[in-house]
């Protein structure tokens, strides 16, 4: 029986086959041992981050995530190449394996698949690299010829990635050429006349290069199996070796990143991990300012980053041109981590050496102030990542860093103070905070009392800063608390005792202001002995859910309103579509911190649905994609450097949905889509309206909701 | 360089509806929030950025009681090394005259090279800084909007002159500056700052640990006095335009470049 040798047997340059690849595979393997190792020590020196708990919901996540690659097919096209790619990649860890064991020891062979499993896994694997083949050249195509716009690097953040990107590409194609050709030669070689033929799978590229060779002699094929044995052995540790320094580590941390992934998203990162509220005043140093602040979660998401571009393709922030792209927070700090902890050499921060600041125009800054105060903290970006990188946590650790060094924005600096004085950014006299309900006219309509002891309630309406004083926002209130009347509810507001929320001061990195106004609250709302509380701002539900503890349970009232129109106490009339009003088309806008945050994206829509006549249209951008309206809060009193508001790209979003009626759910959005329609020019022909104010406007009112001897009792009347 | 600020702490104007008291003679103070003078805020972060540039200490002094405490600790909080309250109920309805020469006492019993205040009180008149140099014998300069420090011996500061133009003026060590607001961006102050400096002693002086003869000072010495308070009556000021936003625009254009707002 003639046949070439095995890999192993083969002899060259003096050096047998076993010996050079045992070589090579010791030193591989070495390598890549010791650049993981100084890979892990900024993530040893970081700072503690509690991502141990509950192995099962993880792992569970893995399978999601991961092996599922559940968000890739948000982006169809390349969503499609990576799926295939990844699934190519994991059948061909077991060949991978297979092969650098047989180049040691010929006659190995995988356990399980030494029976008729073999010859199936082999067919699969040979179209696996077919596949992968060709999904690396689309790849290289689409970064050479289509050039996805969220590949692209502005100049500020350097130079562009494609050379690198493509470098690694075409690595990966080499290597499955390699090991393509390898099995063609020795397919090849069997297949001479008086040797039983071992199949390749047809049309795949082991077939292809098998029938290339078909002519080639014995000899020949020996030493292209030979040479594709060692061109697959050097590629393979090539890159293994190289893809810690650059955008394809994700490969190796990708797992890990996903595993080790926060479970509670919607709750902020703790100033310190372990360390109680009560035990703050010893922590010396709040946030973010050197490198070795980052956690080892928050390093190993630099190292996992893909580099693609999907955070910031998402980003409103980015969109509209704020000094802020998701994707280059991650970037930067990755390239100044292999810049001071280096493969080669030793680091240049260590445990006496805290590097420098990471913000500001000095020496080793890599962020500047107005990138990280230009983020709304409205996760689109981490609600697009595949690799389910933190933005979040980051960007509010990088403020808490500069809340502490005093260094605030000067057009933060007076609402931060009044929020401390008098609990309200605005500065307004905490008597006045229940004025949107103490006119005559509407306590006749509806009285809000103000909850004490001799005034009890079940629920409590939490209302907020920007909807007790704003003019245009207490209307939201009103309607809420009508809304809230009409279904019966025993509700009180706390009134002059209630303070700010707290959610954007606490997400403007203040964190010790933000205890002063929680710990206020919570104590005034327990005194109240309510059972549960409404809120009609996203934000302050978001707080209370997920920022407060020991407070009773809260709901939104989008939440409330479906729950009463499924219970039958709140009827609608409907839309009146006639000349005065037109033909409204609706579009509704998911606030950030109602949908992405909470998840609470059908109860409005299901509300709106059940609106008779309302016709209602998704905007391209909705759910968990929609389209930061400007931000909440502190937000409001920020001044971006930007060439367009958000506002305004969110409402030419809905103009081209063909909607003329924007309904939100949030105050705040109320602020930014109302200035933004008359910043777009779209006055008289698009308008906002909450979700609290349409349902007041439509439901169907027994006239005891009117004032007294208006109307007979017991009567449906209209109330607007 | 050793450097005092003498700062006020007055209700907040931004945080606070000021109205008259039945009596008619005084604000409502009842519900009112304070903090630091806003001017002397600004003095406050030219000391400190001073201090950065040339070495030394910055020392927060004010005249006032228990209460006033809280602006020192702020200023505390920003950086400033010291903090130092002058109280007694001798000094109790000071006039300007008074709190200058009060201020004199504690500027004796200290080493200072640079003494600043801010231009003005939100609710006073301008006259501690010039009063406090004249009773000295300092040379002063007011409405100060850049200080550069020459040799150690010499500052060299600028002011606005109304229309937009800067004079430069040379001043001799030791003086007193009143330091105009928008000199500098006064760094904010966190609720940990403040914390931090929470449990600091804070040395409080009287009239006898500052060798102040107790009638120079207090209501008794005072020669100004408030005779009254009131809200002015709102006057007819505004003019609402009521055409077309096209012709309104033109007509703002035009009133606003007609009263020397555009050129």
């Amino acid at each position: 029986m003639v046949d070439i040798q095995s890999a192993s047997q083969m002899t060259s340059w003096m050096v047998s086959g076993r010996s050079l690849f045992l070589t090579i595979h010791v030193l591989g393997v070495l390598s890549f041992a010791y650049i993981v190792a100084k890979r892990m020590v900024p993530l040893v020196r970081g700072e503690r981050d509690f991502r141990f708990d509950q192995p099962l919901v993880r792992l569970g996540r893995v399978l999601k995530f991961w092996l599922g690659q559940w968000k890739q097919p948000r982006y169809k096209v390349a969503g499609t190449l990576h799926i295939l790619i990844f699934a190519g990649f994991i059948v061909l860890a077991l060949r991978a394996f297979t092969t650098l064991i047989v180049g040691v020891s010929q006659n190995f062979v995988m356990p399980g698949l030494s029976g008729r499993a073999g010859p199936v896994y082999d067919t699969v694997t040979d179209y696996a690299a077919t596949i992968v083949f060709l999904c690396m050249m689309i790849a290289v195509i689409r970064h050479l010829v289509f050039k996805p716009a969220r590949y692209a690097v502005p100049a500020r953040y350097g130079k562009a990635h494609t050379a690198d990107a493509i470098f690694l590409l075409v690595l990966i194609a080499i290597l499955m050429v390699a090991d393509s050709l390898f099995a063609a030669a020795k397919a090849a070689a069997q297949s001479q006349p008086g040797h039983s033929v071992e199949t390749l799978a047809a049309f795949s590229l082991p077939w292809m290069l098998q029938r290339a060779l078909a002519s080639a002699s014995l000899p020949a094929l020996g030493r292209f199996y030979f040479g594709a044995y060692l061109g697959h052995e050097l590629t393979f540790y090539f890159l293994l070796c190289y893809r810690p320094f650059g955008i394809q580590f994700h490969v190796e941390t990708s797992l890990f990143n996903i595993y080790f992934a926060k479970l509670d998203r919607e709750i902020l990162k703790p100033v310190r991990y372990g360390v109680s509220d009560q035990q703050l005043d010893q922590v010396k140093s709040f946030g973010v300012k050197t490198f070795k602040d980052f956690t080892w979660k928050h390093m190993l998401d630099f190292y996992s980053c893909a580099d693609c571009g999907r955070c910031s393709d998402n980003c409103p922030a980015n969109a509209v041109g704020r000094p802020l792209s998701p994707r280059f927070i991650t970037i930067k700090a990755r390239d100044y981590s292999f810049q001071h902890y280096p493969v080669f050499g030793h680091a240049s921060i260590g445990r006496g050496n805290h590097g420098t600041p990471l913000i500001g125009s000095k020496a080793g800054g890599i962020y500047s102030e107005d990138e990280i105060w230009s983020c709304t903290t409205c996760g689109a970006c981490e609600a697009e990542c595949p690799l389910l990188v933190e933005y979040i946590d980051k960007i509010v650790d990088l403020r808490r860093g500069k809340i502490e060094d005093v260094n605030v924005p000067q057009s933060l600096q007076k609402p931060l103070k009044a929020l401390e004085s008098r609990g309200n950014p605005y500065g307004k006299m905490e008597k006045k905070k229940a004025d949107w309900a103490n006119t005559k006219e509407f306590q006749q309509i509806c009285p809000v009392k103000t909850v004490g002891k001799s005034n009890g309630a079940d629920t409590l309406y939490f209302v907020d800063s920007i909807t007790s004083y704003d003019d245009r926002m207490q209307s939201i209130g009103r309607a809420t608390a009508r809304i809230l009347d009409h279904v019966g509810e025993n509700f009180g507001i706390l009134g002059p005792a209630e303070r700010d929320s707290g959610h954007e001061v606490r997400r403007f990195g203040e964190e010790t202001l933000f205890m002063a106004l929680r710990d206020h609250n919570v104590e005034a709302i327990r005194a109240s002995g309510v059972q549960q509380i409404v809120t009609a701002d996203p934000h302050a539900f978001n707080a209370l859910k997920h920022d407060y503890k020991d407070v009773p349970p809260v709901e939104h009232i989008s939440q409330v309103i479906l729950r009463e129109v499924k219970a039958g106490k709140i009827k609608f009339n409907p839309i009146a579509n006639d000349k005065e009003n037109g033909n409204s088309v609706y579009a509704y806008h998911d606030p950030c911190y109602l949908g992405r945050h909470n998840q609470i994206y059908e109860d409005p829509r299901d509300v709106l649905d059940a609106i008779p006549g309302l016709t209602r249209v998704e905007m391209a951008r909705s759910r968990d994609r929609s389209f930061c309206c400007g931000g909440g809060g502190l937000m409001l009193f920020y001044e971006p450097k930007e060439d367009q508001r958000m506002g305004v790209k969110r409402v030419q979003m809905a103009a081209e949905a063909g909607a003329n009626v924007i309904v939100t759910a949030c105050p705040f959005c109320m602020v930014n889509i109302e200035d933004a329609i008359k910043v777009a020019g779209l006055e008289g022909k698009m308008t906002a309206i909450d979700l609290a104010e349409l349902v007041d406007q439509q439901i169907v009112r027994k006239c005891r909701d009117l004032k007294e001897g208006q109307a007979a009792e017991g009567k449906e009347c209209v109330v607007h | 360089m050793e450097i005092l600020v003498c700062a006020r702490r007055v209700p907040d104007t931004s945080e606070n509806e000021i109205q008259l008291n039945s009596a008619g003679n005084d604000i409502e103070r009842d519900e009112l929030v304070y903090s630091i003078n806003e001017a002397d805020n600004y003095a406050v972060e030219e000391a400190l950025q001073i201090v950065a540039r040339v070495g030394g200490n910055v020392t927060v002094a004010t005249v006032g009681g228990e209460d006033d405490e809280e602006i020192l600790r702020r200023e505390m909080a920003m950086g400033a090394n010291h903090g130092v309250l002058i109280s007694d109920d001798a000094f109790s309805g000071s006039d300007g005259k008074g709190i200058a020469t009060i201020l004199k006492g504690l500027v004796q019993k200290g080493q200072f090279d640079l003494i600043l205040t801010g231009i003005q009180a939100e609710d006073g008149g301008a006259q501690v800084g010039g009063m406090l140099a004249a009773l000295l014998d300092y040379p002063f300069a007011s409405l100060v909007n850049s200080i550069e420090v020459v040799d150690g011996k010499k500052l060299k500061v600028s002011r606005e002159i109304e229309g937009g133009n800067k004079e430069i003026n040379e001043i001799d060590l030791p003086c007193v500056l009143s330091i105009q607001t928008g000199i500098n961006e006064p760094r904010y102050v966190g609720m940990k700052g403040i914390r931090q400096v929470a449990s600091l002693p804070i040395p409080s002086y009287g009239a006898s640990d500052l060798g102040i003869d107790a009638s120079a000072a207090g209501e008794a010495a005072a020669k100004v006095k408030r005779v009254d308070y009131f809200v002015p009556a709102l006057g007819k000021g505004a003019e609402i335009l009521h055409g077309s936003r096209e012709e309104n625009v033109d007509k703002v254009l035009e009133l606003v470049t007609a009263k020397g707002g555009l050129k």
